[in-house]
């Protein structure tokens, strides 16, 4: 373990009365890092559950007209993986990642609402059990977006389809209260200095993610109000034979379904342009384009929805013009991709974990993009549009894009979070583990869909030749799986074997590595003045400046000794 | 300025190499594009085709955009292990502190923006043969691939119902004629789809003829094909539909044009004899159970 030494003293806290340890202060708590822990641990369960859901289903795939999982538990499945993966465990994973980081990168001592954080995470929470407990009763089935007809009182009559409709309300409320709670705390409280122009990009993703999450949550909160008064009350939103349209859920629903693709996506930007800057050793290539770019994306972003339509019965001027949406938005991410290639130009690059994931995130990410343009030319969406074509292409961009970059995060952040390193040779085999597992599993997708098979279908016939590419796509599955469950076992080992990580183990740009690992509970003894986009430079360089100063009085003051030694020797000799 | 400036001008080879790559490529991907899709690369990385021609022009212009995908991934790809290799830390090497360049971040967002409304460009120029039905062999057709869809030349074509339904295909004929899971069409005649579902949604999707069209309640959505030689061609349905929505297949069986006339006439006779059997065991049923508890066959 090549972890360097730690750096010369800086400022940090000492005898500062810790918070009680017991378990209710878990409950009770209102310190922003303590909530950030308990949406992290809570979202890698979920992910864990998510990701045996995963495997279930490519194992019932794996040859044809396989008899593992029936018709009704594998639609269930698909329902519960896809929406647990969204709304438990990729969202809040960056709530979690933002309530522990946005307050110590921009340098304040809390969230603005630390009570109001605290809702929030119990209002996932909550979510997510009752999400969960239909499991004991009657999953839902109908698909994450639900569509109507199928989700409504007559074709899903079971209280599944209720549990998923309180899970988006009680994900989508905690959400947008985080969501205002992050705005308020970056509009508000930065370290003096920290103008606009020196936000990490990291908060810049947070911050556009939450304006996008305020916009988006209210829509899809709404629609699925009007599903459930469809469903009890008798009302006539979606269903056609009272004169409702199924097409309205989908526009609703898109409307918030694709901001909620970059409100997956954008934190993963900001924490890419967080590590690849430290593992280069040089600023990022164009603050302000990535951080401008962010901003255009999260605008654009509500313009494309319907591309996720293009098969529906819509005028053909209307996909013209979501075509032309849909590319514009390539254009800011393309933008972003070349600029952090750039920043590794001319670098000197240290290969630590997160850099690989990072990497890995660069490559996978670009290939999910360019298959993303391909999808926006709507003639080329009809074809692959259902297929396994958009599966591989959305993990692509969900798996390969936000989950490499959680990685990443979780491997450069968990020293901070805990005082420990994790394991570089367990990080970096969970990574090829995972970057070989991904690409097994998801790039024969996309040959599968483009000879015509339909996702979420529980089995196929053994004649439409699909039982190669499927059985690949399965062993590709447990490589990744594998992959998953290696990095488990790193944090669970180096929460208790992990080398001792010091306040500043990467040498790293941004606030939170003034402090000590972990932080206490006010964060910082001195709120520091900022200078630039890379506060700990210069901070580092004025301790450095301090302890030579240091250093040249005591050999000031040594060479005064000794010459009044020599003085006095010589005076002694006259006498 | 200068100081940014001189390595850019050291690099330019790098640039100047990955340039000439992407121009070589795009050549190469235009002379493909006119050559046509191979058949042997439907189903594996471009979509299937070779039933009927929109879905030709479809496959010809994914493959046109998968050229063009290829070349904008191996740039980044290469430049980023050229960058990893090169750039890797070394023993008294130093980061240069570049912070950006804003005539390069000028220039490629610009590549990106041209790169896109060529896209754009090609599709337009493309749209006509996918969206618009080829005229049928001897006759000619007017028919929509859209909700909106341009007319065709004047002339026959034949008009489908599909209708979708949890989880059978039904189709029904001009002439009174209907069937379930397969359609029967004649070859070289224009065949004018109306998708319309009963219960929930479903999507029509026969990959070798052309993309798929979602069965929406309340909504009619077209498309059409036109397939010129006999054939069996598979397709299902495309958007989750409910428990059994991966047994809901459908076939399309293209015959030449007196082949599929007798067979629609003897499709009728088979209907019209199922009536009456039908009639017949319903009146067996009703006379032994009284007529009171089977209102509904």
């Amino acid at each position: 373990m090549a972890t360097r030494a730690a750096p010369l003293p800086q400022i940090a806290s000492h005898r500062v009365e810790r918070e009680r340890r017991d378990w209710t202060s878990w409950i009770t708590t209102t310190d922003h890092k303590r909530i950030g822990i308990l949406y992290l641990a809570t979202c890698m369960v979920f992910f864990l559950i998510g990701g045996v859901e995963a495997v279930l289903m490519r194992s019932q795939l794996a040859v044809p007209n396989n008899t593992l999982i029936n018709a009704e538990h594998y639609n269930q499945l698909v329902t519960m993986h896809g929406t647990t993966m969204i709304f438990l465990f990729v969202v809040p994973v960056w709530a979690g990642f933002a309530n522990y980081l946005v307050p110590l990168m921009i340098g304040a001592r809390d969230m603005a609402f630390p009570r109001l954080n605290a809702l929030s995470y119990w209002l996932f929470v909550s979510g997510g059990v009752v999400f969960y407990a239909s499991v004991f009763w009657s999953p839902p089935d109908a698909g994450w977006f639900s569509y109507t007809p199928l989700s409504n009182g007559t074709y899903s009559p079971t209280a599944g389809q209720d549990t998923w409709i309180y899970l988006i309300h009680l994900t989508g409320l905690a959400s947008a209260i985080g969501a205002i709670n992050i705005v308020v705390t970056i509009a508000t409280m930065r370290a003096p200095g920290m103008g606009w122009g020196r936000l990490p990009l990291f908060c810049w993703g947070i911050l556009t993610q939450a304006i996008m999450l305020i916009v988006a949550i209210p829509v899809i909160g709404a629609a699925v109000t009007m599903l459930l008064t469809d469903r009890h009350f008798h009302t006539c939103y979606f269903d056609p034979r009272c004169g409702g349209s199924p097409l309205l859920w989908q526009h609703l629903f898109w409307f918030f379904g694709h901001p909620e693709v970059y409100i997956m996506i954008l934190p993963g930007f900001g924490v890419i342009s967080e590590v690849l800057p430290v593992f280069a050793r040089k600023p990022i290539f164009g603050y302000k384009a990535i951080a401008a770019s962010t901003v255009g994306i999260a605008f654009l972003s509500v313009l494309v929805w319907a591309h996720h339509m293009f098969t529906a019965p819509i005028p053909l001027v209307v996909l013209a013009f979501f075509m032309l949406s849909s590319m514009a938005i390539a254009v800011p991410t393309g933008v972003k991709v070349i600029n952090w290639v750039a920043t590794l130009w001319r670098g000197s690059i240290i290969f630590k974990t997160p850099l690989y994931f990072a990497c890995g995130f660069l490559v996978l990410f670009t290939l999910g993009g360019l298959s993303g343009v391909m999808l926006a030319i709507f003639p080329i969406d009809w074809q692959v549009h259902g297929s396994y074509f958009i599966v591989a292409h959305f993990h692509f961009v969900l798996v390969a894009g936000a989950v490499s970059a959680v990685m990443a995060a979780l491997y450069y952040w968990f020293p901070k979070m805990t005082g420990r390193m994790l394991s570089e040779s367990l990080g970096k085999l969970s990574f090829w583990f995972q970057f070989v597992g991904f690409l097994v599993t998801f790039g024969i997708q996309h040959s599968l869909g483009l000879s015509g098979m339909p996702r979420r279908v529980y089995t196929y016939n053994a004649h439409m030749d699909w039982g190669t590419d499927n059985l690949i796509s399965t062993v590709g599955a447990f490589i990744l799986a594998t992959g998953v469950l290696l990095t488990v076992a790193n944090v669970v080992r180096s929460l208790k074997h992990g080398v001792a990580a010091g306040p500043d183990p990467w040498r790293a740009n941004t606030l939170e590595w003034l402090t000590t690992s972990p932080p206490p509970v006010h964060d910082f003894d001195v709120i520091p003045k900022v200078l630039s986009v890379e506060p700990m430079q210069e901070i580092r360089a004025q301790i450095a400046g301090q302890s030579r100063a240091v250093d040249r009085q005591r050999a000031e003051a040594r060479h005064a000794r000794s010459v009044a030694a020599i003085v006095a020797r010589s005076a002694r000799r006259d006498a | 300025m200068a100081a940014t400036h001189s390595p850019q001008r050291r690099h330019s080879p790098e640039l100047k190499l990955l340039a000439s790559i992407a121009f070589t490529c795009t050549v190469v991907a235009y002379v493909a594009a006119l050559a046509g899709p191979m058949p042997a690369w439907a189903g594996i990385i471009t979509p299937e085709s070779g039933g009927s021609s929109n879905a030709n022009s479809i496959a010809g212009l994914y493959l046109i955009v998968l050229i063009i995908a290829a070349v904008i991934f191996g740039a980044v790809a290469g430049a980023l292990v050229l960058f990893l290799v090169r750039y890797r830390a070394r023993r008294g090497h130093v980061a240069s502190q570049v912070r950006g360049n804003t005539r390069l971040e000028i220039s490629w967002t610009g590549a990106a923006a041209l790169i896109l409304v060529v896209l754009a460009v090609l599709t337009f120029s493309r749209l006509h043969g996918m969206v618009t039905p080829a005229a049928s062999g001897d006759h000619a057709g007017a028919v929509f691939a859209t909700v909106d869809q341009p007319s065709a030349p004047g002339g026959h074509a034949l008009h489908i119902k599909i209708i979708g339904r949890q989880f059978i295909w039904r189709f029904d004929y001009p002439n009174g004629a209907y069937s379930y899971e397969e359609l029967t069409v004649p070859i070289n005649m224009t065949v004018v789809v109306d998708i319309y579902a009963v219960d929930v949604n479903h999507s029509w999707w026969v990959p070798k003829l052309g993309g798929k069209f979602d069965a929406i309640p309340g909504y009619v959505n077209h498309t059409w094909f036109k397939i010129t030689r006999p054939g069996v061609f598979v397709g299902q349905c495309a958007e989750l539909c409910g428990q059994h929505h991966a047994e809901m297949i459908a076939t399309v069986r293209a015959i030449p044009l007196a082949a599929w006339e007798a067979w629609v006439g003897r499709q009728k006779q088979l209907i019209a004899r199922a009536g009456v059997e039908g009639q017949a065991a319903h009146a067996k049923l009703n006379s032994q159970t009284g007529a009171a508890q089977v209102e509904n066959p």
